[in-house]
Order: C-alpha cells, then structure tokens, then sequence
C-alpha cells in the first residue's frame, strides 16, 4: 500500500508537468500567430534525442537545452516553410514530421540508448523553500521547473499585454487587416514559429535530461506531444489556462501511479490509455459548450454560465489559413 | 502554338524532372542522417535491397506487408477525397484484428474451418467500421476533431489488445507480450507453403483496389465526397450532407482497414499480439500522400515502402542500426515532394506562367 503524502504528490505533479508546460506554451503562441504545428510528438521525441546525445558528448547539462530548443525550433521552422512559402498543408507537413521525427530520432539515438547521462543538478531556491507546503511543491526542483513557472506568466503577459503580443495576435486573427497596418504577416508567423519550436524543443530536452532522464526506444514522452496539442484548445488558445491544463494532466498521471497501488486489480493498460480517451471527452465537451443552443439554455442560469465560460476560448480565426499576398 | 501532344511531353518532362530532383534529394538526406549515425550509407542501402528483393522468399515478405499498406491506403483514399485526416486509421487496423480474433476464438473450427476463416474476415471488417464510426460521429456530432479522436482511439484500441493478451485471452500459463494462443491450422488462411503467401488475400487487395477506383469515379457516393472535398460551403448550398457523407467515408476507411487488421490474425502472425498493425495504418497516411491520392499509384508506392520496411530489418543484424531508417526515407521522401511540388507551383507563379497540372 503507498502512502498518500499530499507535499509529495504535488512536487511530483509539478516536476511531470514542466515539458507539458513548455510543449503547450510553445504550440499555443505558434498557433496563436495562425500556425499549426502538429509536429510536437516527433518534434519532442527528436529534441529529446539530440538533447541527450549532446550533453553526453559534450557533458554540458546546457549544450544539451540549447541543442534541443534548436532542434524544436528547426522542425517548425519547416513547417512554417513549407506553409508560407511552398503553400502545402500545414497539417499534412505536420503530420510527416510527426512519423520522421520520431523515427529520426530512434535511428540517430540508437547508440545512445540505456546509457547513463548527464542530467539536470536539484537546485532548492533559497528562502522560497522555505515557504511551508508552496515550498516543498514549487521550489524543491531545478531550473527547467522555475523557468516553466516563470514562463506562464511571462507568455501569457506578452500576448495580452505588450504591443508585440497584440501584433502576433492580430496576425492570427486577420493577417490581411494587419498587412495593411504595415505588419508583415509571413515574417511574423516564421519568427513565431521558431520562438514556439524552441520551447516544444526545450520540452524535450526537459524530458530527456530532467523529468525521465536518459534516452532509449521507446523514451517515454511518446504521446506527450499530442497531449500538448490538445491541450491548447483546452486553454481556449490562452497560454495560462494551457498551462493549468498541463497541470490537471500531470495530475492524473500521477494519480494513476497511486491508483495502479490501490487497485492492483485493475490492469496496468487501462491505466496507461486512460489520458487519451480523457482527452476526446474534454474536447467532446468544449465543443458542446461552445454550441449556440447550448448557450441559450445556459441564459439566465448563472451557475451553469460561470461554468460554461471556463470552457469559452475561440480559435484564432485565421488558423491554418496563411496568408497570401495578392 | 502549343499542340496538346507537345503540351503533355513537356508535363511529362517536368514530373521527370521533379521525380529525379526528390529522389536525388532524399538520397543525399539519408546518407548525411546515416554519416551522422556512424554507418557506411552505401552498404545500409545494399543491405535494404538485398533484404527486400534479395530472394523470392524476402520477395513474398514485402508481399505481406504491402497487403495491409494497400488496403489502407485503399480506405484512406474515401476519407482523404472528403478533406478528413483520418489518422484513427492505426486503430481501425487494430479493431479489425480483435474482432476478427474473438471469431476464431469460438472454437468452432472442427465443423467449417473455411467459412469460419472468411467470417472473422467479415468480423474484422465490421470491427474496424464501428471504431470508425465512432471518430466519425465524434467530427459530425461532437465537434471533435478527427485528427484528435482518432489518435486517442488508437492509444486506446492499443489498450483493448494489451488488455485482452494480458487478461481474458492470456496464453495457458504465462502471458506475455507475444500474444495469444496461435491458433490451429485449421484457421489459418490459405497460403502457399514455400513463400507462406496467400492468394486469397491478394485477391482481395486487387477486388479492394478495383471497388475502390469505381466508388470513387463512378458512384454517386464517390461524387458527393468529391464535391464537398473540393468546395464544402458549394456542396452544402447543393444540399449535400456534409456531416453524413463523412460518416460513410470513415466507414469505408474503417471497413478497408478493418480488412487488413483481420488478415495480419488469420493469414501472417496466426494470433493477436500487440503489434499487430505494425503503424501500417500511419504509414498508409504517407502512401496515400506521396501517391497524390491516386487509386492506381497508390499500390506502386506502398510496394516501394513494403521493400523499405522489410529490407531495413537488416539494418540491426548487419550494421548495429536501428530499424526506424525506413521510416526516415519514407518521411523524407513525402516531405520532399511536397517541397518540391510547392516550389515549382510558386515558381510557375511568379513567372507569370500558366500551370498545366492539377
């Protein structure tokens, strides 16, 4: 039988849930510019490959981030490209970088599999941690942990906040409206696509350095990248709610580990699939909140629309559509 | 003045063209990912070769997989026709195989073993239709994305059969991840001994391809996908259903699917083991894109792939490579005709030229 330390618990929950984080925060500033990047899965698989092959061979903890942010932003980069430029489908681009990703990565990561590796050092901050329960859960970790905390709020800032992020926003929204204020929108989607890649790659170098350090076939993060996805249309496309979201997750990842103790009647499998049929329910009901009729019943109802206003979050209009000049 | 016959030689010349570009492209990427991996890139692609087309019999195994790649590619040609990204395909595949193994399991092979055989067929096929229908009515009904409930189906088809090797279908003694019990002779398809290759299941990857090429060209059915594939906001002002046409599509994908997973039980592994779709249904996906979603390009490239596939199992016994090289090319491949594709496009553009292809 475990026993319940709730501190525990919730120090584990915020040390799984930081790629999560970095993934969803990544994927919704790049969407919120109007691009998909369906990628991440293979995105985050290949970032965590190169993140542990480099800082094996350069035993540098921070040649290995900085590898696997690249390698992140590289993957969108492509998409952004291809979608651009080329005019191709942003999803089918996506979609073949998902399956080479992943492939790339097993192939290249091959001798580097099952090996001991450098990983991220713990780093107590001093004086938070003393803070009784918020200390222990937030600030027992290491600085993959305390950049992802820091990076909600700072993302979430620089969209709503900032000149920059009403730019990218409006980009997503009407690039055509935002050309003629003098705003390129290819230029803008790429420099967005690049600064979301790097945060899905540092969510795979945080992976494979920090949260199940070490690399081999399969890594563990298989699947993450989709959690990721759908979970920017959980945060309606807002990176704080996105994030919140990443925390729910890692949550119930956790949870599953205790409850696989509790109920060893249970099969593991049911377990381990259990996030993904979650995931098609969440959307399920996002999409019938969303509904007009369902908005109308709701009228007057105050209760049920306070509720049905935690799941509101349209998607940028412009999603999937680039922009063509005429 | 331009001839329709110089016309076509000069398309002609420019697919060539495009084709000998992406093929020179691709192979410079692979021989650059396999220097950074360490390996001899020539002798990786000798020994793909050998391993693949080396003999008759590796000949018959690339048969095998390209029978599962084709019937996919087959149902994935209805959904991609209406505009679906229908990637619960690997589901569908897994469905088939489970549904078609519960048929075998009834023990009823002592009586009619044959008309047990082409029931678990049948089986398959209603198996991978219904877990096609449920991403289908999750689009239409529930405003889910496809490309979202079907991944999450496959994870959980995965779970069903993890579920059932380990739980109420767990060999006699230990379970393991193996599979299930083979099943008696009797049950498996029929197959010619020395290749251990079934024409049966050839027949039906060939009726699979000629139904599908007539649906689509000649049917009302095939029109309608077409029409709101095309231009959904005309079709629907048409009074088309959009939302019920996409159901019949994902039932087709499913069904063809569904077909394949029941073949990979009765006619190659015999039994019901975790990997049983072997991620033909992604890989159906890339087929279906490379072959510009052409009913009779489609086999051509699946075959291309099936040799990829089978020939890179080499890789870990001779060179110390992981097998995912295929998987690599194949992406790669995809990925460069599309660039490519785009870059002519674009080119022809700005050159003010008129484009002659779709």
């Amino acid at each position: 039988m475990t026993e319940l330390d709730i501190t525990i618990l919730f120090a584990g929950v915020v040390a799984g849930a930081t790629p999560i984080v970095f993934a969803a925060l990544g994927e919704t500033i790049t969407e919120k510019a109007g691009l998909i990047n369906l990628s991440l899965d293979g995105s985050i698989l290949l970032s965590a490959m190169a993140a542990f092959a480099i800082a094996f061979e350069t035993n540098n903890v921070l040649a290995g981030f900085i590898g696997g942010a690249l390698v992140g932003a590289l993957m969108s980069l492509i998409v952004a490209v291809f979608s651009i430029f080329l005019g191709q489908n942003q999803v089918a681009v996506g979609f073949v970088l998902t399956l080479m990703g992943r492939d790339l990565a097993y192939f290249i990561g091959n001798p580097y599999s099952r090996i001991q590796g450098p990983q991220v050092t713990p780093l107590s901050l001093p004086l938070l941690d003393k803070i009784p329960f918020l200390g222990e859960v937030f600030f027992h970790h290491n600085l993959p942990v305390y950049f992802s905390l820091l990076l909600i709020f700072l993302c979430w800032w620089y969209l709503y906040r900032t000149p920059y992020g009403l730019k990218l926003r409006s980009v997503g929204e009407h690039p055509r409206a935002s050309y003629a204020r003098g705003i390129s929108p290819e230029k803008l989607q790429l420099f967005y696509a690049v600064c979301g890649g790097l945060l899905v790659g540092l969510a795979g170098a945080t992976f494979s350095l920090a949260t199940k350090p070490g690399w081999g076939r399969p890594q563990g993060a298989e699947g993450t990248g989709w959690i990721a996805l759908a979970l920017v249309i959980f945060g309606g496309w807002n990176p704080a709610r996105a994030a919140i979201g990443a925390y729910l997750f890692s949550f119930l990842q956790v949870i599953g580990i205790y409850l696989q103790g509790w109920l060893p009647s249970v099969p593991a499998q049911v377990f381990q699939v259990a996030p993904f049929p979650l995931m098609i329910f969440t959307l399920l009901i996002l999409s019938i909140a969303q509904k007009e009729s369902v908005q109308i019943w709701a009228e007057g109802k105050a209760h049920v629309k306070a509720l049905l206003n935690m799941f509101s979050g349209m998607a940028p209009s412009a999603l999937g559509k680039p922009y063509r000049p005429d | 003045m331009e001839t329709p016959l110089t016309n076509r030689f000069e398309y002609l010349t420019r697919q060539s063209r495009s084709f000998l570009v992406t093929v020179v492209a691709v192979f410079i990427f692979t021989s650059l990912v396999l220097l950074v991996a360490g390996a001899p890139p020539l002798a990786a692609y000798y020994h793909i070769f050998k391993g693949s087309l080396g003999s008759w019999l590796k000949f018959a195994h690339v048969i095998k997989a390209w029978i599962p790649l084709t019937l996919c590619a087959c149902g994935l040609l209805f959904t991609f026709r209406i505009g679906l990204w229908n990637i619960g395909i690997e589901g569908q595949v897994m469905m088939g195989a489970i549904f078609s193994t519960a048929v075998l399991r009834l023990g009823l092979e002592s009586q009619m073993p044959t008309t047990i055989i082409y029931l678990s067929i049948v089986a398959g096929l209603i198996g991978g239709s219904l877990w096609a229908l449920i991403a289908g009515f999750l689009k239409t009904k529930g405003g889910v994305n496809e490309i979202f409930a079907g991944l999450g189906l496959n994870f959980v088809a995965q779970g069903i059969i993890l579920w059932l090797i380990f739980g109420p279908w767990k060999r006699p003694g230990v379970a393991s991840m193996s599979g299930t019990e083979v099943f008696p002779p009797q049950l498996w398809l029929s197959q010619l001994a020395s290749l251990r290759l079934s024409f049966s299941a050839l027949a039906m990857v060939f009726i699979s391809l000629i139904l599908t090429a007539l649906i689509l060209r000649y049917t009302k059915i095939g029109l309608n996908l077409k029409a709101i594939g095309s231009n959904p906001s005309a079709a629907y002002l048409f009074g088309l259903k959009t939302g019920w046409n996409m159901v019949i599509a994902m039932v087709f994908a499913g069904g063809f699917a569904g077909i394949a997973g029941s073949l990979q039980v009765t006619g190659v592994y015999h039994r019901l083991l975790p990997a049983i779709s072997s991620n033909y249904g992604y890989l159906a996906l890339l087929v279906a894109m490379l072959s510009n979603y052409n009913v009779w390009l489609a086999p051509l490239v699946a075959l291309f792939f099936a040799c990829l596939n089978v020939g890179s199992i080499q890789l870990p016994m001779v060179l110390q490579l992981d097998s995912s090289l295929s998987g690599v090319i194949q992406g790669a491949l995809v990925l460069a005709t599309l660039g490519i594709h785009g870059w002519r496009k674009r080119w022809t553009q700005d050159s003010g030229q008129r484009t002659e292809d779709r």
